[in-house]
């Protein structure tokens, strides 16, 4: 494979840190020590890494309410993050914003979105900045199956392939949209086949295979950055758990739920590195260690920010 | 000073902007060649071309969108929406999208927009094509609601909406098209949230927005000669409300006509009833009324449309009744 050593242990890394926040969050929400509703990310790791591999700083993402991943994977500094779902003032969004609503525009994070499918003309326009200002910077809009048949999708794959901007249209297919089957929910199998109504090319891929994201991811946005326009990309995965925390689950079927979980990404990779000797497991699990106390110190740094004063309401609600 | 009408105004303000700022583009449906359905756009295309002069499809929730991205990502968009009455299709957009981003992410971002609508009955567009509704876009935190009256002010509200840092909702009035007036050449502001007293007066305050105003001015000339002296408040902006300018006046007359072509129920009327109701209470000699549409659909026929709609003798008679 064309990946070299460090490219792999870092998407390990990226993979394990995903994780284990989303893990942590398991264990904190559970404990009724943040406020609200999370939507995690655990089993849809490879994702985010794959495609966010492939990315620059210049670049953006317009995420989704499953956002945790995508904000790690492009940078995203984790106990910013962390104190934001604790809704403290030293939280990426001075805690206004939530899990849902996390951004760094710094690093071209579009922002985490409560709407589903709203992330799509939002990331179509800042392809259109992208191409106006003649950079070379590209924009990935991700969404998942149930997004995709929100009108969103249709009018912004439609204007993006029209005006051939540099976007890439990345579908987390994990096969609910909530409670509801794929299979219920639209009358198609591989959701990029919808591509081509839309004059673009698409492509499905394993989404548990970070490798494979990775280079699919890499080939639509090659054709971006050089002017030729979107493609739609399907990553097809499945989520360990419910839709929100707090969402059993119950409407999976125990048995999808276990063959899902033997494809869990992370294992993959292990083995994979493992095989090519890139690491030993003793490297492994040091990079795991490593990762659990920083999302520790994230915690402590999360809980140790100030809350919000009252009059915090009334600000930033218009710029000056 | 040139001599404008109201549409050439909207152009003008357009024109100053993209040739000031080459972040300015336009964008919406039939603006470029054809120069827009209502001819606001004209010429634009002709001397900006297709980068920045934009036919999109019929898609409004990307149209207004894509303007949140391109906003947030550097670029200062014009997204025109063909009539106020589409808005339906891009509310999400506007009031979940560009309304709270600068809010919701702690104040780092800013989505620095202008959604350009067309508005109003009275030529038998029946329903759906002649609504006034910009009471909804005043409930939305984060949006900032601008109605103009008159070339002059059309051309300064916009030139101040496109560089202002908020999304920014410009309704500008199918009838005030061709109304002719004295527009200042060149570059000029007429700052956001700032009202005009476009009559003044010492017996009644009315307050009138767009095409009302030019109602609300007739009918003032009526009055006159009945004996009524009206002063006629123009807000201009109705989001940010110039509260100040409205008390001042309500203070000097003690009476208070709103009118405005929305419908009756939850019209912004009431807002600025509620109001002054609550902070210039002692200033009234006599109840709020207002004169506004009533709460039905607009009907096609002319017949219907003309009893449906605000009229200048609808005005007189409301503030007959106050004396």
């Amino acid at each position: 494979m064309d990946l070299k050593k460090e490219q792999l242990l870092d998407m390990y890394k990226k993979m394990s840190t995903i994780r284990a926040f989303e893990s942590k969050i398991v264990e904190i929400f559970a404990a009724g020590q943040i406020p609200g509703f999370v939507h995690l990310y655990l089993g849809e790791e490879a994702i985010a890494t794959g495609v966010c591999a492939n990315l620059e700083t210049k670049d953006y993402i317009a995420s989704t309410h499953r956002g945790h991943g995508h904000l790690i994977a492009k940078g995203g500094d984790i106990k910013l993050m962390m104190a934001e779902v604790f809704g403290r003032t030293t939280g990426y969004c001075k805690g206004k914003g939530g899990s849902m609503h996390i951004a760094d525009l710094d690093l071209g994070i579009l922002g985490a979105n409560g709407i589903v499918g709203a992330g799509m003309p939002i990331a179509t326009g800042a392809a259109f900045a992208c191409k106006y200002k003649d950079t070379d910077a590209v924009v990935i809009a991700f969404f998942g199956d149930g997004a995709s048949d929100r009108a969103t999708f249709h009018e912004s794959l439609n204007l993006a392939s029209t005006w051939k901007l540099p976007i890439i249209f990345l579908c987390e297919n994990n096969g609910w949209a909530i409670s509801n089957a794929q299979k219920n929910h639209q009358n198609i199998t591989d959701i990029s086949d919808r591509a081509s109504g839309y004059g673009i090319p698409g492509v499905s891929v394993d989404g548990n295979d970070v490798v494979a994201v990775y280079e699919a991811a890499g080939a639509a946005i090659a054709r971006a950055r050089k002017g030729d326009g979107p493609t739609l990309v399907e990553c097809k995965t499945w989520r360990h758990r419910g839709h929100f925390e707090g969402d059993p689950g119950a409407y999976k079927d125990p048995k999808d739920q276990e063959e899902w979980l033997k494809k869990d990404p992370i294992p993959r990779l292990e083995k994979n590195l493992l095989k090519l000797n890139y690491a030993t497991q003793a490297e492994l699990d040091k990079i795991k260690a490593a990762t659990e106390a920083e999302i520790e110190a994230a915690v402590k740094f999360a809980e140790a920010g100030p809350q919000p004063d009252p009059e915090e309401l009334f600000s930033d609600v218009y710029a000056d | 000073m040139k001599q404008m009408t109201y549409a050439e105004a909207i152009r003008d303000g357009m024109r100053v902007e993209m040739q000031r700022d080459p972040n300015v583009y336009l964008a919406g449906e039939d603006v470029a060649q054809f120069g827009g359905c209502f001819g606001v756009s004209g010429t634009l295309y002709d001397e900006f071309g297709p980068k920045r002069v934009l036919n999109t499809p019929i898609s409004e929730a990307v149209i207004v969108g894509h303007a949140v991205g391109a906003a947030i990502a550097g670029l200062r968009p014009i997204a025109e929406i063909m009539f106020v009455d589409f808005m339906g299709c891009c509310m999400d957009e506007l009031f979940n999208q560009a309304a709270k981003m600068r809010y919701m992410f702690g104040g780092k971002a800013k989505v620095p927009m202008v959604v350009r609508t067309p508005c109003g009955a009275g030529m038998g567009a029946a329903a759906q094509h002649s609504q006034s509704i910009e009471s909804w876009f005043t409930h939305i935190p984060g949006i900032k609601t601008v109605m103009p009256s008159t070339p002059a002010d059309a051309k300064g509200l916009l030139i101040a909406a496109i560089r202002d840092d908020n999304p920014v909702v410009y309704i500008e009035h199918k009838q005030l098209l061709g109304v002719p007036g004295d527009v200042p050449e060149g570059e000029y502001v007429v700052p956001l949230g700032k009202a005009d007293i476009k009559r003044e007066g010492s017996d009644i305050t009315i307050i009138a927005w767009s095409w009302m105003l030019h109602k609300a001015l007739a009918a003032a000339e009526v009055l006159a000669a009945k004996g009524i002296n009206a002063e006629v408040l123009d807000p201009r902006t109705l989001v940010p409300l110039d509260k100040d300018a409205i008390l001042k006046s309500v203070a000097k007359t003690g009476k208070l006509l709103i009118v405005h072509e929305e419908v009756k129920t939850s019209g912004f009327a009431g807002e600025i009833a509620a109001i002054v109701a609550d902070e210039g209470f002692d200033y009234l000699d006599a109840p709020i009324k207002r004169v506004t549409s009533p709460d039905t659909p607009i009907p096609f026929s002319p017949i219907l449309e003309a009893a449906y709609l605000p009229s200048e003798e609808k005005i007189i008679k409301a503030v007959e009744e106050l004396f």
